[in-house]
């Protein structure tokens, strides 16, 4: 036939490097971001940058079916969360569906039954909670929680957002990201105040 | 979300925390939720509370990537030639 295949097409071939440098540059731009969500999704830091790894790795190689102009952090998290999910996550158990006595105000009704109500005029929760205390509470959130406090508190997705990372239906990230905050609430209690 | 006229307005209010700070609230949700926090200071206090909470976890939880990590996620961009 004598047509140029768009494979062979040396216009084509340039075009579609060029895309892949500039889709290789945005997702790295984004390589902070993404692994501050990584970085409490998982234990140990060890942990965070073998995902951070495979999740680019398989990134780079897929890059054709990112869709320009929607959101490419959420997209790379979709990558992430998936793969998290497929390496270790098989073997836990179903999440703990009892109901769960604290409310939303526990927390701080755990604080002031102790005797340090938070000053509000003055709010300092760092004189009562240090970073550890946060990063321990983090980590006994069980994961299909947990999943969704980090994408929404951390990584400031919406809800919108983080059922389509994760592939649930949003009312299923409302009470999982609910519920993630009660048990987060009452670890930092837990931590702040001793057990009750 | 609509409660009957016996749910004490605080528990109400409890309800509403989190869609409220997240911007997830209706308007009519946000002005109710809005109108109850002009006038109960116990509240007020949990909602301001909470949401310098939300500001420390954000703080406290980001440990930042190493340059190694850097260096090898930039490595393993494909190679153009």
């Amino acid at each position: 036939m004598g047509e140029t295949t768009p494979e062979a097409d040396p216009r084509k071939l340039a075009e579609e490097a060029r895309d892949r440098v500039h889709f290789e540059e945005e997702a790295l731009d984004l390589a902070d971001q993404v692994y501050r969500v990584a970085r409490r999704l998982v234990s140990t830091r060890e942990e965070a940058e073998d995902l951070m790894q495979e999740t680019y790795s398989r990134a780079f190689r897929a890059w054709r079916s990112y869709q320009p102009g929607t959101n490419l952090r959420a997209w790379l998290l979709r990558i992430l969360t998936n793969l998290n999910i497929d390496r270790g996550r098989k073997l836990q158990r179903s999440p703990d569906l009892q109901p769960l006595e604290e409310g939303d105000y526990y927390l701080y009704n755990r604080l002031e039954e102790a005797g340090r109500e938070p000053n509000v005029e003055q709010e300092r929760v760092d004189e009562r909670l240090s970073q550890d205390d946060v990063v321990a509470a983090l980590s006994a959130v069980p994961h299909d929680f947990r999943d969704v406090v980090v994408l929404v508190d951390i990584g400031d997705f919406s809800y919108a957002d983080a059922a389509q990372i994760l592939e649930i239906p949003i009312g299923t990230v409302m009470s999982r990201l609910h519920r993630g905050r009660r048990i987060l609430k009452r670890e930092l209690a837990d931590e702040a105040v001793g057990s009750a | 979300m609509t409660y009957g006229a016996e749910v004490d307005p605080c528990d109400k209010c409890e309800e509403l925390l989190q869609p409220y700070l997240d911007r997830e609230l209706s308007e009519t949700e946000r002005a109710e939720a809005q109108s109850h926090l002009d006038l109960c200071a116990y509240c007020r206090k949990r909602y301001r509370f909470e949401e310098e909470l939300r500001r420390f976890v954000r703080q406290a939880a980001v440990e930042e990537m190493t340059p190694e990590l850097k260096q090898k996620l930039a490595e393993l961009r494909t190679s153009l030639f």
